[in-house]
């Protein structure tokens, strides 16, 4: 019997994609549970993940990615899943890549699993900036934790039981997906990463200029360095 | 005692009298008070005992007296802020767990099922 697992979307008004993201993920990947966080959007994403079937947690008000993905974590651990996959709800992850993904988990490899566009076949464009600035990142990282980390940002991931459990307890808020990577190898989890196809973002969200991205990039290293210092438990 | 001793000891008063006056009224927590009750009655010391305080400044080589009293309500205000930024931190993170399981109650009752499942 395949592990009991559930798909968390983090939505924060995706009221024009979340339909066919849901659609997606029925399509490709049966015998998963869908949950979508509508993390107080203030458009109509609630109603339209109601209407679509899944599950549906509204936050009262906008708690942030780090906030909501906890939520569903949170969720996760009381209902006994044994693996909870992140996906985002603007379309930007594919469904038929989740098999790939939660592989190194149901065969005991790994503890966290992130879903990289930069391993395998290369199909993944984007602005230059934006490259270069997740290209720094993932060398801070890897160098951090001794362990090569090609996407850092990536938010295209899926973890086990015991991280389930460990996140529900803490969860970064502030810039989750690159320091969930620090903080949980400090906590002493197995991190891997699989190749994974991504599509580009549709329009609307290009607006991260690159004054903006390096305002972004040193905020997410200041925030890496502190983890770094933070006490952990380890497991 | 001069000018600025005079209004540090003012001032130190009517600090230690509304943060007296606040908790009495129930709008200030005691845990929340003590640190600007100990700062106060530092300073207040410190004006009223001229001796200590040409002691403690000339010690510290600091010229001008009155001018240490400055610096005390100035670190002073920083650990003061420092604690209230811990406390920020605190209630942060209550209210976060408090909103997510609210939102994961409200899902459970909206859905009809049971306590757990």
């Amino acid at each position: 019997m395949p592990p009991r697992s559930i798909i968390i979307i983090p939505a924060y008004n995706e009221a024009l994609s979340i339909a066919s993201v849901v659609e997606d993920i029925r399509s490709h990947s049966e015998g998963h549970d869908i949950l979508v966080i509508n993390d107080g959007s203030t458009d109509s994403t609630e109603e339209t993940a109601g209407n679509c079937g899944v599950r549906v947690i509204t936050l009262p008000y906008n708690l942030g990615i780090g906030g909501a993905m906890q939520t569903g974590y949170l969720y996760a651990l009381r209902h006994g899943y044994e693996i909870a996959i992140q996906f985002d709800g603007d379309g930007q992850h594919i469904a038929d890549q989740i098999g790939a993904l939660v592989a190194p988990l149901v065969e005991g490899r790994a503890d966290m699993v992130i879903g990289s566009r930069f391993l395998g076949e290369k199909t993944y464009r984007s602005r230059f900036t934006r490259l270069f600035g997740i290209k720094i990142l993932s060398g801070v990282i890897s160098l951090l934790i001794g362990q090569p980390i090609t996407d850092p940002t990536s938010g295209f991931r899926a973890v086990n039981r015991t991280v389930i459990d460990y996140y529900s307890g803490s969860y970064p808020d502030d810039y989750p997906e690159p320091e969930a990577v620090v903080l949980l190898h400090k906590a002493g989890f197995r991190i891997a990463e699989v190749p994974a196809l991504m599509r580009e973002r549709q329009a609307g969200n290009s607006s991260i200029t690159a004054v903006k991205g390096l305002y972004y990039m040193t905020k997410v290293v200041l925030a890496i360095i502190i983890d770094m210092m933070k006490k952990i438990s380890r497991r | 005692m001069d000018m600025v001793t005079l209004l540090a000891f003012l001032v130190s008063v009517a600090i230690v009298a509304s943060i007296i006056e606040l908790i009495r009224r129930n709008r200030l927590k005691e845990r929340y008070s003590l640190l600007w009750l100990f700062s106060s009655f530092v300073i207040l010391f410190f004006s009223v005992s001229r001796k200590s305080l040409e002691f403690i400044s000339l010690s510290v080589g600091i010229k001008y007296p009155p001018s240490f009293i400055f610096l005390l309500g100035f670190l002073f205000l920083i650990v003061i802020n420092v604690h209230f930024s811990t406390v920020i931190s605190e209630l942060f993170e209550k209210n976060k767990t408090l909103t997510q399981e609210i939102a994961i109650l409200k899902e459970m009752l909206e859905k009809g099922h049971g306590a757990d499942r």
